[in-house]
């Protein structure tokens, strides 16, 4: 009998404790990297509207790509993270995997959305339109409707344990479909319109235009951390908010208030 | 071996006479399909040479369509009736089943479309050697949508508001498969030959049969939880 | 045998019920009792693998269910709370299709006795859509007479909707069941006439 409860109080130790030891560590840590992403962001813009030279070809309006090549970057590293922690969830059925992948959706298709914007907004000047189907804003986008499918499943079941299971079967399903989708939708642009201006003939770059590039990706880093930490933190609040810690939490701070 | 097969033609077989016995059903899903593919003249006009360019994908997005109108009819009977519980207690594994069920759903709602798309695509005046390639791109194309499209219908079983949701969930994953079924067509009127798009999609056909199945079950078990 | 171990169940955010352990053996009937709302039909969905408890485990011949679900769900037969009929097949295409879907061999002969032994050889070719409350919930407790193999049943409130006959021939297979030592766990909000009086696990005591 004995040998037989003691792997189970372990485990349910590591089930339960987890997002209470995670949520004071979180709460540590994500000013940090607030604060780390601010001076990034604030050195990346300096070095990219003020230092990187003027493009030969486009002018000034190619500075728009220190926005947006970060941000695009950043839309399909998080969705790799998120498949990941969902992984990582259903493996070892730990609660925490599924918060953080659920709490780095909105982050990642915010950047989606941003990197989508700023490229239609950059395509009116280079391209003469805001929207050309090109194979990179055209998996962009499918990329956006990923994210809007998890958040939404995620959303729209009430358990909690359903939602967490549910979202991270379509986040490794999207994570095995995003290769073929960018595949497909390369091999169908360049059938179809090969003729067209690609992203591909960017300019030759500066070293300092890398380097602002480089600032800025490491900025949307640290903010993604930053903001996925706040998001876990209050996550797990809410899905707590029956335990005792919590309770205990809630009251202090509202004490110090 | 014909142990493991018993629950498989049992779950075909049934779900077969279902289709059969509510062919209603199965004849809105096709009308669907005819009455989209009609609308198109009206929307672009009815230049030949603009319809027979845009037959391809034409054809290939109201198939897609109307596989997506079917979809949600896959485990919503069973998974109100109590059905889905039981065939979660048989002691064969659940992909078993799993996959007899999306071939019967294949089979009540694919294989039509395979069969009335060539008719439809004379109404666009496609060149009658293409129709051979559309019904194979179809025909290896759409039990891939089916299969995707399984995995979101587990996914969203029982939500309110879940068949918008399965559209938004799928479609995305849809796209590939349209991609390589209607650049099929256009690649054999074009006279580059189809067989690279076919063996893509048969490709995605096998990887789809390996995996979705697989996906499929566990949103299955977590829907019933 | 049939073990479970601090069984802890949340349904949502409510917890249920917390430490709650069973042992049923060969010859045993066990009765779940308690009000609605305490996670009756909660505990026989977790007994059955269908859902997983908060914490606990569950061991059938002392192997835990979920490293051999196998062999578990090939000695288990559970009839819930839906009838699990669907509306267009008739009694009889049901019946067949909840055996070999389960993996058992019947043939139709032995269907057809089980549906006339329960009562219903006048509907054996309708469709189910037609049939009244009590009669749906028939042709799923036709199966018992059908899967005595099973050792282990698992009924969720298997006397709704019956009339006096039925209850007293239903608890008779039932004994007759446990007699020949198979094993059963049933919830039930009416007093069924048992011969021998069932062990009662009332979920009251172990609700949170």
């Amino acid at each position: 009998m004995k040998d037989m409860q003691k792997p189970e109080r372990s485990k349910s130790l590591f089930r339960f404790a987890a997002p209470q030891m995670f949520y004071p560590l979180a709460g540590k840590l994500a000013p940090w990297f607030a604060g780390v992403a601010a001076i990034l962001a604030a050195i990346g813009m300096w070095l990219g509207f003020f230092v990187a030279p003027t493009d030969a070809v486009q002018g000034e309006v190619y500075r728009v790509i220190y926005i947006h090549v970060a941000a695009a970057w950043m839309s399909m590293f998080v969705y790799l993270v998120m498949a990941f922690w969902s992984f990582v969830g259903l493996v070892m059925n730990t609660r925490l995997s599924f918060i953080m992948s659920q709490a780095l959706a909105p982050t990642g298709a915010m950047f989606c959305f941003v990197a989508l914007w700023t490229g239609a907004l950059w395509g009116k000047p280079t391209w003469g339109a805001y929207w050309v189907w090109d194979a990179r804003l055209t998996s962009q986008l499918l990329l956006l409707f990923l994210y809007l499918g998890f958040m939404a499943l995620t959303r729209a079941i009430e358990d909690p344990r359903r939602a967490d299971k549910a979202g991270a079967i379509i986040a490794l399903v999207g994570a095995v479909n995003v290769p073929i989708i960018y595949f497909s939708v390369k091999w169908w642009n360049t059938l179809h319109q090969g003729a067209s201006v690609s992203l591909n003939k960017a300019p030759s770059m500066a070293t300092t235009m890398l380097t602002g590039m480089l600032v800025m990706a490491l900025a949307a880093w640290a903010y993604t951390i930053a903001v996925t930490l706040w998001r876990v933190r209050s996550l797990i609040l809410e899905r707590e908010r029956h335990t005792d810690w919590v309770i205990a939490e809630l009251n202090a701070q509202e004490g110090k208030v | 071996m014909s142990r493991a097969l018993g629950p498989f033609a049992a779950v075909l077989s049934r779900d077969l006479l279902l289709a059969w016995r509510g062919r209603a059903d199965v004849l809105v899903t096709l009308a669907f399909f005819v009455v989209v593919v009609c609308l198109f003249p009206f929307g672009v006009g009815a230049e030949p040479n603009l319809l027979r360019t845009i037959a391809p994908g034409v054809l290939w997005v109201a198939a897609l369509l109307s596989t997506l109108l079917s979809l949600h009819r896959l485990f919503a009977q069973d998974h109100a009736d109590g059905t889905l519980e039981q065939l979660l207690l048989t002691p064969e594994p659940t992909v078993l089943w799993v996959v007899a069920k999306i071939s019967a759903h294949w089979i009540a709602t694919g294989l039509p479309l395979v069969v009335v798309a060539p008719g439809l695509a004379l109404l666009f005046d496609v060149e009658q050697g293409a129709l051979g390639v559309l019904i194979l791109s179809l025909a290896l194309g759409t039990p891939i949508l089916a299969l995707l499209g399984a995995v979101g219908a587990a996914l969203t079983l029982g939500l309110r508001g879940g068949g918008m949701l399965l559209a938004l969930l799928v479609l995305p994953l849809f796209v590939p498969v349209l991609i390589f079924g209607a650049g099929a067509v256009d690649a054999y009127l074009s006279g580059s030959g189809a067989q690279a798009h076919l063996l893509l999609l048969g490709g995605g056909l096998l990887a789809s049969l390996a995996l979705a199945p697989l996906a499929c079950a566990a949103a299955l078990r977590i829907a019933v939880e | 045998m049939l073990y479970a171990n601090a069984l802890a169940c949340v349904k949502g955010d409510r917890p249920l019920f917390r430490g709650l352990s069973l042992r049923v053996a060969p010859g045993d009937l066990l009765r779940v009792a308690g009000p609605n709302g305490f996670g009756k039909t909660s505990l026989l969905r977790i007994l059955c693998g269908l859902a997983m408890p908060e914490s606990g485990e569950i061991r059938w011949n002392d192997v835990p269910i979920n490293s051999d679900r196998e062999s578990y769900h090939r000695a288990l037969l559970y009839l819930g709370h839906a009838p699990s009929l669907n509306d267009l097949l008739t009694p009889l295409e049901n019946l067949r299709f909840a055996c070999s879907s389960g993996g058992d061999k019947v043939d139709e002969d032995a269907c057809i006795d089980a549906l006339v032994r329960i009562g219903l050889a006048q509907q054996l070719d309708l469709p189910a859509r037609v049939l009244s409350q009590g009669q749906r919930r028939r042709v799923g407790l036709a199966r018992l007479f059908l899967e005595a193999d099973r050792k282990l049943w698992i009924l969720d409130e298997p006397f709704t909707a019956l009339d006096v006959a039925a209850v007293a021939d239903l608890t008779a297979t039932l004994s007759e069941h446990c007699a020949a030592g198979g094993m059963v766990v049933l919830t039930t909000h009416q007093d069924a006439p048992f011969a021998k009086a069932p062990a009662v696990l009332d979920l009251a005591e172990v609700a949170c």
